[in-house]
């Protein structure tokens, strides 16, 4: 990647970041440690490699995106907003009654969102029953999916992939966000993960870890997944909880936490320009 | 009438149908399609039948994520599994959503027969009807069956079929139309009404009302064929002409047909003397069908008996 792309999808990332602080910081409490974690692949997600137009959310041509991790709505509504899936100023409703932006994504309220989520387990099926429709429909789309690792506890997942790879479903490009923490401490102290690319590969995945806060790296494997032919694929993001967010950055208890305005604006100024 | 015929060839051969003329008719099964017939339909359109193996919550997530992009899943598995093991995946992918996931429920209470207790649903209506919106039907015969699939294809949002495989007579000429939220009178009378859900429960329900002829009653027969929405203008209005109602189905008693008419007639203010067939809060075990039916009390001399009850 050259140094002017990488550049951009840095100032990008830091924009989604500063922004979901904000929506948070406003509301008051949040998940705001797993939303910082999925910055940068948001950023190159919607910086550059998904396909979609924000003046057509649903247009048949686009890129699906299934945040399994529903909880993190607020840092994708971030990008969304960024690229004009709807108004800036919506962004301060997260969570208010009646608004279209509640804590887990919902595909009928906010432009932009593809499917339902947030009953963790689910959503990297529903992807594959995307990739299984537009297999069908002949679309060439990528169905990307964004799945946790406390999400990973959830044996769904582990169906989901054995039905994608025997149905080679190679336009899946799934991410986990390998954050290492879960709501009750480290994933390593609730229930452990081993090697989650080893147990991907076992399922028949293309599986590989890359450091989840380079977008280069991230990108680098996309492209790479893309051209698979007959394997999903399964990007292992080693990221850090709270990643970019100075009062949270590594912190265990930031799954959903209090977050006043001054901490927003704090944190928001660290992230400087 | 046409024949006693199958009910799972019926459906089967209902979806081949359809699938013909839209495309998008897609059907999942869950390690269960020899089972539920729809060989039929992936012989006919191989791209089209997904087995997802024996894991029933990716199948309805998978349904759920299909018809996102415009399929019309039909996805079946036994109704325990349907209910209890795939239940948050369909409230929430499928209905909570806003999706159009058809959720095919076989081997209804009783009919779960030698597969005992861990495959005995009693309690999937029950489930079902706390899901907002939902569509719930349980077809009495084969023309009820064929033309509530047909209904259910062209219906936009979740529905939850209940359904018997087994071989069942017709009760309805063929080309009866059905629709959501309508019962039928498959039998007039005057003393007192019976409302009979499902193939099973409606057969019984007719004996009933036999029976009950031999001893002097005029008793109608409700076919209630819709559960949610309950056709309550129909159920109320033949409880209060005839002033005493019996609910019948293969089901526990708490939380279902019952339940949903003594809702309806409480809330209504409909006077009316009112019993309940159906399972009394116990789990399912094995037996042949038969035996199960008179075990859970669900025969026509059970039910005649509660409608002589009511004095």
């Amino acid at each position: 990647m050259d140094p002017t792309e990488r550049a951009g999808l840095e100032t990008f990332a830091k924009e989604i970041r500063k922004l979901a602080i904000g929506m948070i910081g406003e509301y008051g409490v949040g998940h705001i440690g797993g939303a910082m974690s999925i910055a940068d692949v948001l950023a190159v997600l919607y910086g550059k490699r998904l396909k979609a137009d924000a003046r057509n959310p649903r247009s048949p041509g686009r890129d699906r995106l299934v945040l399994s991790k529903g909880h993190a709505g607020p840092a994708l509504y971030a990008a969304l907003a960024a690229k004009g899936f709807f108004p800036m100023e919506w962004l301060t409703t997260l969570n208010q009654g009646g608004t279209m932006l509640p804590s887990h994504c919902d595909r009928n309220r906010t432009p932009g969102i593809d499917m339902t989520t947030g009953s963790l387990g689910q959503g990297l099926s529903a992807a594959c029953g995307i990739a299984t429709a537009l297999r069908l429909d002949g679309n060439p789309a990528t169905v990307f999916a964004i799945i946790g690792d406390g999400e990973s506890d959830e044996g769904q997942n582990w169906e989901a992939a054995m039905f994608a790879a025997h149905r080679k479903l190679s336009n899946i490009v799934a991410f986990t966000d390998f954050n290492n923490a879960q709501i009750d401490g480290t994933t390593e102290e609730i229930l452990g993960l081993g090697s989650l690319s080893s147990k991907w590969a076992a399922f028949g995945w293309n599986a590989v870890d890359v450091d989840g806060h380079d977008v280069g790296a991230i990108d680098a494997a996309i492209e790479k997944a893309k051209a698979s032919k007959d394997k999903p694929s399964m990007i292992v993001m080693h990221t850090v909880k709270g990643k970019g967010c100075s009062f949270c950055e590594g912190q265990v208890g930031s799954h959903n936490m209090p977050v006043t305005r001054e901490m927003a604006a704090e944190a928001i100024a660290k992230l400087g320009a | 009438m046409e024949a006693i015929k199958e009910m799972r060839a019926v459906y089967a051969e209902t979806l081949v149908r359809l699938g013909a003329a839209d495309s998008n008719i897609v059907v999942l099964e869950a390690d269960l399609m020899k089972a539920t017939g729809t060989g039929l339909f992936a012989k006919a359109y191989p791209d089209r039948a997904i087995n997802a193996g024996v894991a029933e919550a990716n199948m309805v997530s998978i349904a759920a994520g299909m018809s996102t992009e415009g399929k019309i899943p039909f996805a079946a598995t036994f109704a325990c599994f349907a209910s209890r093991r795939a239940f948050d995946q369909f409230f929430v992918s499928g209905n909570y959503a806003r999706l159009n996931v058809k959720l095919v429920g076989t081997d209804p209470g009783v009919c779960a027969a030698a597969n005992g207790g861990t495959h005995m649903p009693f309690e999937d209506l029950t489930l079902m009807r706390a899901i907002p919106g939902l569509v719930i039907v349980e077809p009495s015969d084969p023309v009820s069956l064929e033309a509530l699939v047909e209904q259910a294809a062209s219906y936009k949002g979740c529905v939850y079929l209940r359904l018997q495989r087994k071989a069942a007579p017709a009760r309805y000429a063929a080309g009866e139309r059905f629709e959501f939220g309508k019962a039928k009178v498959l039998r007039q009378g005057t003393d007192a009404v019976i409302v009979a859900l499902g193939a099973l429960m409606v057969g019984e329900a007719l004996k009933a009302a036999e029976l009950l002829s031999a001893e002097g009653w005029d008793v109608a027969v409700i076919d209630a064929l819709s559960l949610k929405p309950l056709d309550e203008k129909l159920v109320l209005e033949w409880a209060a002409k005839t002033g005493k109602l019996v609910t019948c189905e293969n089901h526990q008693k708490r939380g279902a047909l019952g339940s949903a008419v003594a809702e309806a007639l409480a809330e209504s203010g409909t006077t009316c003397r009112f019993a309940r067939i159906g399972v009394d809060d116990q789990f399912g075990e094995v037996g042949t069908q038969d035996w199960l039916a008179e075990r859970f009390h669900l025969t026509a001399p059970h039910i005649a008996a509660a409608v002589k009850n009511l004095h």
